[in-house]
């Protein structure tokens, strides 16, 4: 028979020695993740731009492309610009910025600075990518728009998700549903903003929501559609200070 | 070396064949023992996830039954459960960290489940029941045989619902390249959710059963 001392060392020592070698492991493979998480959010900033590139050569792509990055703070003011590999203004790298952060912040009434990426497509155009974050039905969603020069044409998006459902709420990120942002408008013709909806039953079936203001629903996938919905219009309303600025000038 | 130490066994007897290949079709973790269903229906969707994780858990338990019957003898058995988790849980936190930093998009795709692999019971089934009892070479050799028995089925199911569910092989597109989209061909959505693993699971079962009379249970 064991006695309880024995076994109480014996527990002690095992666990000690598992959690060293855990942190260890952890510790040596950071780098590596990072590196991926990173890669990740560029390859899904220049799907959105319209930019092609995979895993391997998004880094280089996207140093190619980006003009500028911005953060701006909620009545509209640039108060960082990092640009040609450096801050040119202020102290905040716009690419750092969490969007999950930026949004439990604004939820609890703070004021963070927001991330907007001024970037270069493929066809020379420019475009201003807005990052965007909320809730889908089993966890969250996230996404990229991508707005043409004048602030208020959507030329591009690119969404994903941590867990929806596979064949409904997931389907959210796929090219058939993402196409369908393409040409709508942020803004009404008198420069008001006007989110973008994620309609139940089809657009073109809605009287109250305009066809330059909506899109399909995912069918089956109501909860994750109304999240996107919410989503696009809780981040975007941010950045309406900062495009009437623009817009004015 | 006392006189009375048994002949060594070779590594490869008749006995140790049998520990690495029952447990890919008679003994078989899902379609006999029916265990590990959970993870078997959620990572099947596509071919790709299916793979890492046949090979994830086959190192787990491979390496856990390994490890348990290393320390059979100085594990107290009042705390022989706890310990178990504590090496599975080592393992499969290892295996998701290596995904996350070298397979990071297939790491994405199976989400939760390479987690969930501490509480397959596969794996703790063949701790106790084999680690505990046997010696390291044995029990690691039943530990790849019940990850690769578990594994095939999971390959074999994922080949299925990517086939006709997305109609691509490991995103290959198989069913554009043929063609068979211009005839009117839709890709069937029902593969794609769980309850179509579960059916396809069933099929292997049967056909299983039907060629080996031995496995239908008795009538009472």
């Amino acid at each position: 028979m064991y006695s309880n001392a024995y076994i109480f060392r014996y527990a002690s020592i095992m666990v000690i020695l598992v959690a060293a070698i855990l942190t260890s492991v952890a510790l040596v493979l950071k780098p590596y993740q990072e590196h991926n998480r990173r890669v990740e959010k560029i390859s899904d900033i220049l799907s959105a731009a319209g930019l092609e590139a995979d895993a391997s050569n998004a880094v280089e792509v996207y140093e190619q492309s980006i003009i500028e990055e911005l953060a701006i703070d909620l009545s509209g003011e640039v108060v960082a610009i990092y640009k040609d590999g450096g801050l040119a203004q202020g102290e905040v790298r716009a690419f750092d910025i969490d969007v999950k952060v930026v949004m439990d912040e604004i939820a609890k009434g703070g004021k963070p600075l927001l991330p907007l990426f001024h970037m270069r497509a493929a066809d020379n155009s420019e475009v201003f990518v807005i990052p965007v974050r909320g809730k889908g039905l089993w966890g969250p969603i996230w996404g990229n728009i991508a707005l043409a020069p004048d602030y208020t044409t959507v030329i591009g998006v690119s969404f994903d998700h941590k867990g929806e459902t596979p064949g409904l709420g997931a389907e959210t990120n796929t090219t058939e549903f993402e196409s369908q942002f393409l040409g709508k408008k942020i803004l009404d013709e008198s420069g008001n903003f006007t989110s973008i909806k994620v309609v139940k039953g089809g657009v073109a079936n809605s009287s109250d929501v305009p066809l330059q203001h909506g899109v399909d629903a995912i069918s089956g996938g109501t909860i994750t559609s109304n999240g996107l919905s919410a989503m696009v219009e809780d981040c975007l309303k941010n950045y309406v200070p900062f495009i009437q600025k623009r817009k004015a000038l | 070396m006392s006189a009375d130490t048994p002949k060594k066994e070779a590594l490869f007897s008749a006995k140790n064949r049998r520990l690495l290949f029952n447990p890919l079709n008679k003994e078989n973790p899902i379609t006999v023992q029916v265990l590990g269903i959970c993870s078997a229906l959620a990572v099947t969707v596509k071919l790709e996830p299916a793979v890492v994780m046949a090979i994830s858990v086959t190192l787990v338990t491979a390496f856990s039954n390994l490890s348990i019957s290393l320390l059979r003898n100085t594990i107290p058995p009042r705390i022989r459960i706890i310990v178990q988790l504590v090496v599975i849980a080592m393992l499969v936190i290892l295996v998701d960290e290596v995904l996350k930093a070298f397979y990071y998009d297939v790491s994405k795709q199976l989400s939760v489940f390479v987690g969930l692999i501490i509480t397959n019971c596969i794996i703790m089934g063949r701790l106790e029941a084999f680690a505990m009892g046997n010696k390291p070479w044995p029990s690691f050799l039943d530990g790849i045989g019940n990850g690769v028995g578990y594994g095939w089925i999971l390959i074999v199911v994922g080949l299925f619902r990517e086939f006709f569910g997305s109609g691509t092989i490991w995103n290959f597109p198989v069913m554009e390249k043929l063609g068979v989209y211009n005839f009117g061909y839709k890709d069937n959505g029902l593969m794609i959710l769980p309850p179509m693993a579960l059916i396809l699971v069933g099929v292997i079962i049967w056909i299983q059963r039907a060629r080996n009379r031995e496995l239908i249970e008795e009538n009472k």
